[in-house]
């Protein structure tokens, strides 16, 4: 696999992006984006630690695991190294940047179980990407998480405001609110193969 | 939390506490991978094994880890199974596992397994912990299989399970129930149904229940 650069980052973005398309980071998607300010807290920090993780187990994968023959072990090895690196984020935005991490939150935390990152760890392994890939693909990843989340917490603001059916407040709607977004997203495919 | 039977442990988790309709819990494997029946009872099967396992795991040495390391200790002890689980299908149902693909790792992060480590298991006995986890791996199981009977009867016009056709409908296949659009179209319906049938909020959210 030879793709671009460029290819990644749209393909990831646009074309197959991760919540409309894959379905993978769905919890936050609907749990944190009713305000358009923590959804946009949630994507800058996911994008942190997506970029951060794909390189950090594209690195474990290739000079440790695969040289001792331990390719079984990803699972378990990726979920540990997720867990350090948000650990190492918080307490490196904690130092550097307190008002960003007064922003972010609990959710910072909650990012480790997020399907994304991990995802984004063993789609990078699975399609042999090499470094500078997989560092773009996870940037990728986590913008296109943030753009759709953005998207999402403006629409959800606006629903607040007006007459919804009852059995189909809160959940119900949002899920039919990303149904439409999702078939929107689909005017993309085919854009990049 | 009033003292129940067992029997209410292990039913609670097909009605009353359904994972996907009722606590909403796991769903991004859900919607991901309820394109057909077969993927659906694949996933379920999957995820019930893992539930399971994990769950007898835990409850047996919750008294001996301590409250602070649980969190971690629950990750480790669920990876270990879920690459159990992925070596096994790998190994004895080859077509299945590249059907699941990407998704048969990220049961890891299923929420719904997670959630009933830190929600039931980390605070019960081992025999209450195993029925809770068969009610709960059969709840998703039919859940998944629900969603998928409907999106695959719609989208392909048929309903196959293993290679036999079940029912044919005579219809024009709407491809998009099989894309991604139908899945989220369709659980928000679905959502709406149950809401309206029991009348009830549902204002818990997937990893809200993990939070501090």
């Amino acid at each position: 696999m030879s793709a671009s650069l460029f290819s990644i980052l749209i393909g990831a973005i646009f074309v197959n992006n991760f919540i409309l398309t894959k379905f993978l980071g769905l919890c936050p998607f609907f749990g944190v984006s009713t305000k358009t300010k923590s959804a946009l807290s949630m994507g800058i920090a996911l994008t942190f630690v997506t970029a951060i993780s794909a390189a950090m187990t594209w690195l474990i994968y290739t000079y440790i695991l695969v040289p001792l023959g331990l390719e079984y072990l990803k699972i378990i090895v990726f979920i540990l190294v997720i867990a350090t690196a948000v650990q190492f984020v918080e307490l490196f935005i904690k130092k550097s940047n307190p008002a960003l991490y007064n922003a972010l939150g609990i959710y910072l935390p909650l990012i480790t179980t997020n399907c994304i990152v991990l995802g984004v760890a063993l789609l990078n392994i699975e399609d042999n990407y090499n470094f500078i890939q997989s560092f773009v693909f996870g940037i990728a990843g986590g913008l296109g998480f943030t753009l759709a989340i953005l998207l999402m917490s403006g629409i959800r603001e606006r629903l607040e405001l007006s007459d919804v059916p009852k059995p189909f407040k809160g959940l119900p709607i949002a899920f039919i609110v990303a149904a439409l977004m999702s078939m929107t997203f689909l005017a993309f495919s085919g854009m990049i193969k | 939390m009033e003292q129940k039977g067992n029997w209410w442990e292990l039913i609670k988790g097909i009605f009353k506490e359904n994972p996907i309709f009722c606590i909403v819990l796991g769903l991004c494997p859900t919607l991901a991978v309820s394109t057909s029946l077969d993927n659906a009872i694949g996933m379920g099967g999957a995820a019930t094994f893992v539930l399971l396992f994990s769950n007898i795991f835990i409850a047996a040495i919750r008294n001996k880890v301590p409250d602070k390391i649980r969190i971690p200790m629950y990750i480790i002890v669920i990876a270990s199974f879920v690459t159990i689980a992925a070596l096994l299908m790998e190994a004895f149902t080859p077509a299945l596992n590249k059907a699941l693909g990407i998704y048969v790792p990220l049961i890891v992060v299923n929420c719904i397994i997670m959630g009933r480590a830190e929600a039931f298991a980390g605070k019960n006995g081992v025999w209450k912990s195993t029925l809770d986890a068969i009610g709960m791996g059969i709840g998703y199981t039919l859940s998944i299989s629900l969603i998928s009977i409907i999106r695959e009867m719609l989208g392909t016009g048929s309903l196959k399970l293993f290679g036999m056709t079940l029912i044919s409908l005579p219809i024009e296949p709407a491809m998009v129930f099989i894309m991604a659009p139908g899945a989220l179209l369709l659980m928000g319906l679905l959502l709406g149904l149950f809401a309206y049938l029991r009348n009830r909020k549902y204002d818990k959210t997937c990893c809200g229940e993990l939070k501090e």
